[in-house]
């Protein structure tokens, strides 16, 4: 802290902060971080406590360890958390591997070809950003009932094949700009077609995009309850959130350690993506809000 | 993008061949291959063709379907029947449910938006200085935006402010009795509100990005003038940083008007009690999915998407007046 207060800079002269400021700073930063941590602390040490301690012993370390209530929780009703598990990974792989495509293919043809209308269909593209979901969701689901795919997996996943998530286009055709046209020309004049040169020259070359669509579409998709809520019926084809709001029916309160072991499990995923990607995400929330 | 290659072959052409009615059709005909080229062709298409597809069959049609169905009765089993404006004139004359989720709505819009908005520029100023361990805050704070869709964490938000819950645990040391938080009408919203809050994280780190980008020379040169931090807040950075604020209030409003998980798992599908928390879109839900009312649920999500469109487009209006663009 010294060396960057006594920079040339006086810039930096005039922001690092000193002796008491600077440990009023810390003390504010770490108070406003413990206040936002402490609930899912709570949550996992409550996930390790018996039933009957939860709301008697407030503090945040068990008197001792109950790891019967992952068990017990994994259990389930109706079907096994296993099943549940299952049935959220199909879903999301399902939506990644439609996202990854179907964006790509489409932010392709935006970033490197002139066509009719190009600027219409961009905008229509943007537009679709700012649509909420409600406003497609009744015949959408008219439809999907019409095809006899309520309590299937595929108005999960079929829609995420006709790039309907913009957000990542958009993305992507951000990303694609920023390779030289140079890649393309040099492989055009070996006679490569425009698919060929999806294949081996872009897509290659954007795998930090593809990285980010894949670890947003995830996230997105894992916890995306309303559809499931809304497509998924059947508990034999429920998710890990839909599974979840079943604990929420019992009254009997012999349930909560379960509940909170389940649900400490249920933000598993996500939490280690963050921990692995943590840089990726935030930086590409950045840019994508300044660009947006 | 394939220009360059098709103009150099053209201008070989030109070079060696004598001009002739008959040369001249030829270069008619390559100029045209060559403005397909660059076109692409059918190129474009065929990669936007699943886009297309989704753009249409999943976008424009369900919209104009959606604006059809509100102006009938369905319920998905049997066909729809026109009753002309009946469901828009039932919504504002004739259903106090409605009304109902409109001002649980409207709470949560108006006291969540600027006071996580606020939270979010503040942590984001105390963020952007040469720090140690900066990293760390960054990620603690941007965690809960992250988690905070998650059925799992709405669930956790109820047990906090449940009667014997985590909240009131902490009024005990202050010697506050609490009560249950969550069953009691005019406070559950409010937990609604906490949960949003908490997640500022995504515009803290809008905000930290458009402050990095603040010229420096403008706060040293009125740092020799002897202006304090409150002066360089309220003059410099507040009007430099308004295309920001600008985007993350759009976007929160947008957000909030479309909440539903934690509406949902907190009231237990019910959005009571007495429909205090009652969010828009959990009224819709309710109207479509539980009660069937597909033509009712139609019109509710076309009053959404109009209300979502004039706040964006008073936003923008608005921004022209009081955002500042660097030019």
């Amino acid at each position: 802290m010294s060396a960057i207060t006594a920079a040339a800079s006086p810039l930096k002269r005039l922001r690092a902060l000193k002796g008491p400021r600077r440990i009023l700073v810390h003390t504010l930063l770490v108070g406003v971080a413990l206040v936002m941590l402490y609930p899912l602390l709570w949550m996992l040490s409550s996930s390790l406590k018996p039933d009957t301690e939860i709301f008697t012993h407030p503090g945040l370390i068990p008197d001792k360890l109950h790891p019967q209530n992952y068990s017990e929780g994994w259990k389930g009703s109706g079907n096994s958390f296993s099943l549940y598990i299952t049935n959220s990974l199909i879903v999301t792989i399902g939506a990644v591997i439609g996202n990854v495509i179907s964006c790509s293919l489409a932010a392709y043809a935006f970033a490197r070809f002139e066509f009719r209308g190009k600027k219409i269909w961009f905008g229509l593209m943007l537009g679709t950003l700012m649509l909420p979901m409600q406003a497609t969701l009744i015949p959408q689901y008219t439809l999907f009932y019409n095809l006899n795919w309520i309590n299937t997996f595929l108005p999960l996943i079929v829609p995420k094949f006709l790039a309907v998530d913009a957000f990542f286009i958009f993305l992507m055709v951000q990303f694609i700009r920023s390779i030289p046209r140079e890649l393309d020309q040099a492989a055009m004049m070996d006679g490569a077609n425009p698919l060929q040169i999806y294949l081996k020259i872009i897509l290659p070359l954007m795998r930090p995009a593809l990285v980010t669509t894949t670890i947003f579409t995830f996230i997105w998709t894992y916890d995306d309850f309303f559809s499931q809520l809304v497509y998924l019926q059947q508990n034999a084809r429920f998710t890990v959130p839909l599974g979840l709001t079943l604990f929420l029916d019992k009254t009997s309160g012999s349930s909560y350690g379960a509940m909170f072991a389940m649900s400490t499990l249920a933000l598993l995923p996500t939490l280690i993506c963050f921990l692995i990607f943590q840089k990726r995400l935030v930086e590409g929330l950045a840019t994508s809000g300044m660009k947006g | 993008m394939s220009m360059t290659t098709t103009e150099t072959d053209e201008v070989v052409k030109e070079s060696t061949a004598p001009r002739t009615p008959s040369d001249q059709r030829e270069r008619e005909r390559l100029r045209r291959r060559a403005a397909r080229r660059r076109g692409g062709g059918w190129w474009p298409y065929l990669f936007l063709a699943p886009w297309f597809v989704g753009l249409f069959g999943l976008t424009i049609y369900p919209m104009l379907d959606s604006l059809y169905l509100s102006f009938t009765d369905f319920d998905l089993l049997s066909p729809a029947k026109w009753v002309g404006a009946d469901n828009y004139r039932r919504m504002f004359t004739d259903d106090p449910n409605f009304w109902d989720s409109v001002h649980a709505t409207l709470v949560y819009v108006v006291v969540s938006v600027p006071l996580k908005l606020a939270l979010a520029l503040a942590v984001a100023m105390l963020l952007n200085r040469p720090l140690r361990g900066i990293g760390i805050y960054r990620a603690a704070f941007y965690l809960p935006s992250l988690l905070g869709g998650a059925v799992a964490i709405a669930i956790m938000w109820r047990q906090i402010f449940g009667g014997d819950g985590l909240f009131n645990d902490f009024l005990g040391w202050f010697g506050i009795k609490g009560q249950d938080w969550i069953s009691s009408p005019d406070t559950s919203i409010y937990t609604l509100v906490l949960l949003a809050v908490w997640q500022f994280g995504t515009p803290m780190v809008i905000f930290l990005a458009g402050l990095k980008q603040l010229p420096k020379d403008v706060y040293e040169a009125a740092a020799i003038d002897g202006a304090g931090a409150m002066t360089r807040f309220s003059r410099i950075t507040l009007p430099l940083l308004t295309p920001i604020v600008f985007f993350n209030v759009v976007l929160q409003i947008i957000d909030a008007f479309k909440s539903f998980t934690p509406a949902y798992v907190i009231s237990n599908g019910t959005g009571g009690p007495l429909n205090s928390t009652m969010l828009y879109s959990l009224y819709l839900y309710k109207k479509g999915f539980t009660d069937l009312q597909m033509g009712y649920a139609s019109a509710l999500a076309w009053v959404l998407f109009l209300v979502i469109a004039g706040f964006t487009a008073v936003n923008f209006i608005a921004g022209r007046y009081w955002v500042h663009y660097d030019d």
